[in-house]
């Protein structure tokens, strides 16, 4: 690998999101191994300030054009592609988030490089990337090269520790003039959380339902639970499309991320967009009757015991403990 | 409207995935495939915009095990027409297969209809070569949003709105013809009766349509696949269901939650 890496800045609002540090730290450490420089995109109106933040890189590539601030994918990789004229680079990262989904794609598309997505982690093999792609819900993982060494990689949230990005460091900040024509999609505004309802974020107990609960009445057991040890009850991303909880209580990487003094994750398969939402949580207990569910991988405790069999005797000894305090 | 939904079919992960002896694919013996998630919500959009807005439901897929299935259940809820693209298909990368849909969605060489708003799924939990919708966009020269959650048809625009981080969301707006990656419709998708997709399946016909698989069929070969070796797996509380709820409210005891 000849050419630099080069990392997409993600923003969030008026900051940037926890995935830039963690592709700065990741890209940091492979960039010194292969000894090739380390660049940052960071773009958008009002992004300058951010710049400062990025010291780990070896250059901060500015592109403050307000055409980029909420952009839609496509925008994204069309100034990327420009950057990649001026600064070629063998390795673009990126993460796999909401915000950034789609810019891989439309950036292999167009620069002729194979993106590939999922990654949990890059290594250098003599001399030569490996990436390990986690398919399948989080069940499989799959070692792949690019065919000739070089590629964009889209990267999972929470695959690399955020701190190892993070630097005191004054970054070289060159600002681009790029040419962005008009986009066909135009950001109109954001939408905010809906307010109002049980604050899920600050539950010291939180009693998570996953597909496994099957209907919408079973809900109810998980409302049992959660009042008996005395928290709330959140999902995870199908029992919300469902409309079995509203959206308000979502783990996960289009919902909250949340960090309660216990998780306990009732059917719940353990997807990596819901991990990212829960994995730091010191104390998961995970019920679920596939032994072979990515929740356990995360989870402190587990059972394969049948939740509709554990609700019972669950509830009788929860109650019990409690008479006898 | 001129609605597309494009559909696949993905190994169910609720079954366990084994790896095949060239640790190279799964293994297709015990494979249980389904329509994704997010397939199954761009369908139901596609009909909510079809009820709103009337207009025509096509569901497209590239021809796999169970296929037939899913396409024929499209059809009961309401979907209009069904076409599975045959050929010697094998293993396509996203790029390859987006240009099969795209051939067909520009009718040999033609040019979509303005009124055409083509809806697939936002990611599949086996996209190793990146999203599709994407690459269909591309391909048909086509805006694209994704991660979308509901859609607001106004006049020859559209408003969509995205889901980003922490439940916010975003607005944003396109023109038709558009490509639009779906997370979620706007209402769970409906249910329909076995017994109604089997009837269907008697009377209504698949099209299908032969297509050539343009080459490479997939940039990436994988070099290893295996199951995730983790260092810290949960402990597991096993026993009778009484016994586990034992050893859970002890462990909660514990740690002063109970």
């Amino acid at each position: 690998m000849a050419n630099g890496i080069l990392i997409l800045a993600e923003r969030q609002r008026d900051d940037l999101a926890d995935i830039t540090f963690e592709l700065l730290g990741a890209g940091r450490a492979l960039a010194d191994t292969l000894k090739v420089p380390m660049r940052v995109a960071l773009l958008g109106g009002e992004a300058e300030p951010l710049a400062s933040r990025l010291g780990l890189a070896d250059e901060v590539l500015l592109v403050p054009h307000p055409q980029l601030s909420v952009p839609a994918p496509e925008t994204v990789a069309a100034a990327l592609k420009a950057l990649m004229e001026e600064r070629p680079a063998d390795l673009v990262l990126l993460g796999v988030t909401n915000a950034s989904l789609g810019v891989g794609s439309f950036l292999s598309l167009r620069t002729g490089l194979p993106y590939i997505s999922y990654c949990r982690g890059i290594r250098v093999e003599d001399g030569a990337l490996v990436l390990t792609s986690q398919l399948f819900g989080g069940k499989i993982f799959s070692d792949v090269r690019f065919p000739d060494g070089r590629g964009v990689a889209g990267v999972y949230s929470g695959s690399y520790p955020a701190d190892a990005g993070r630097s005191d460091r004054t970054p070289t900040v060159t600002k681009l003039d790029l040419q962005v024509t008009a986009p066909a999609v135009t950001f109109e505004r954001f939408i905010e959380p809906p307010a109002g309802d049980v604050d899920i974020t600050k539950q010291a107990i939180l009693v998570s339902v996953g597909r496994g609960i099957q209907t919408r009445d079973n809900i109810e057991m998980a409302e049992q639970l959660a009042q008996a040890l005395g928290g709330a009850v959140s999902g995870s991303r199908p029992v919300i499309d469902q409309g079995w909880l509203p959206l308000t209580r979502q783990v996960g990487k289009s919902g909250v991320s949340v960090k309660p003094r216990l998780y306990l994750a009732l059917g719940i398969s353990g997807a990596p967009e819901h991990q990212e939402g829960m994995k730091d949580a010191p104390l998961i207990v995970a019920v679920n009757t596939d032994p072979s569910a990515p929740i356990f991988d995360v989870a402190h405790y587990g059972t394969t015991t049948d939740l509709f069999d554990l609700f019972g005797p669950l509830m009788a000894a929860i109650e019990q403990r409690k008479a006898a305090r | 409207m001129n609605l597309f939904v494009l559909l696949k079919t993905v190994p169910d992960t609720v079954e366990e995935l084994t790896v095949a002896a060239d640790e190279k694919s799964l293994d297709a013996e015990w494979l249980r495939l389904k329509l994704g998630d997010s397939d199954e919500h761009a369908v139901e959009q596609a009909l909510l915009l079809k009820e709103k807005h009337g207009g025509q439901v096509t569901v497209v897929a590239l021809d796999a095990p169970e296929i037939d299935d899913a396409l024929f259940t499209a059809l009961a809820k309401g979907a209009d027409r069904a076409v599975k693209l045959v050929g010697e298909l094998g293993e396509l990368g996203s790029l390859a297969a987006a240009r099969l849909f795209a051939d067909f969605l520009r009718g040999g060489g033609g040019t979509l209809a303005a009124d055409s708003l083509i809806l697939l799924r936002g990611q599949s939990i086996d996209d190793l070569e990146g999203e599709i919708g994407p690459f269909v966009a591309g391909q048909l020269g086509l805006p694209y949003v994704g991660v979308v959650v509901a859609v607001a048809l106004e006049g020859g625009t559209m408003a969509v709105t995205k889901e980003f981080a922490g439940g916010l969301r975003g607005e944003f707006r396109l023109p038709l013809p558009a490509v639009l990656g779906i997370q979620a419709a706007e209402k769970p998708p409906r249910y329909v009766p076995i017994a109604k997709v089997r009837a269907v399946a008697k009377t209504a016909a698949i099209e299908i349509v032969d297509v050539t698989v343009p080459q490479p069929a997939s940039r990436l070969a994988v070099e290893r696949m295996y199951r995730p070796e983790v260092a810290n797996r949960a402990q597991m509380f096993e026993g009778s269901p009484e016994g586990v709820a034992a050893q859970i409210v002890d462990l909660l005891a514990k740690q002063s939650l109970i």
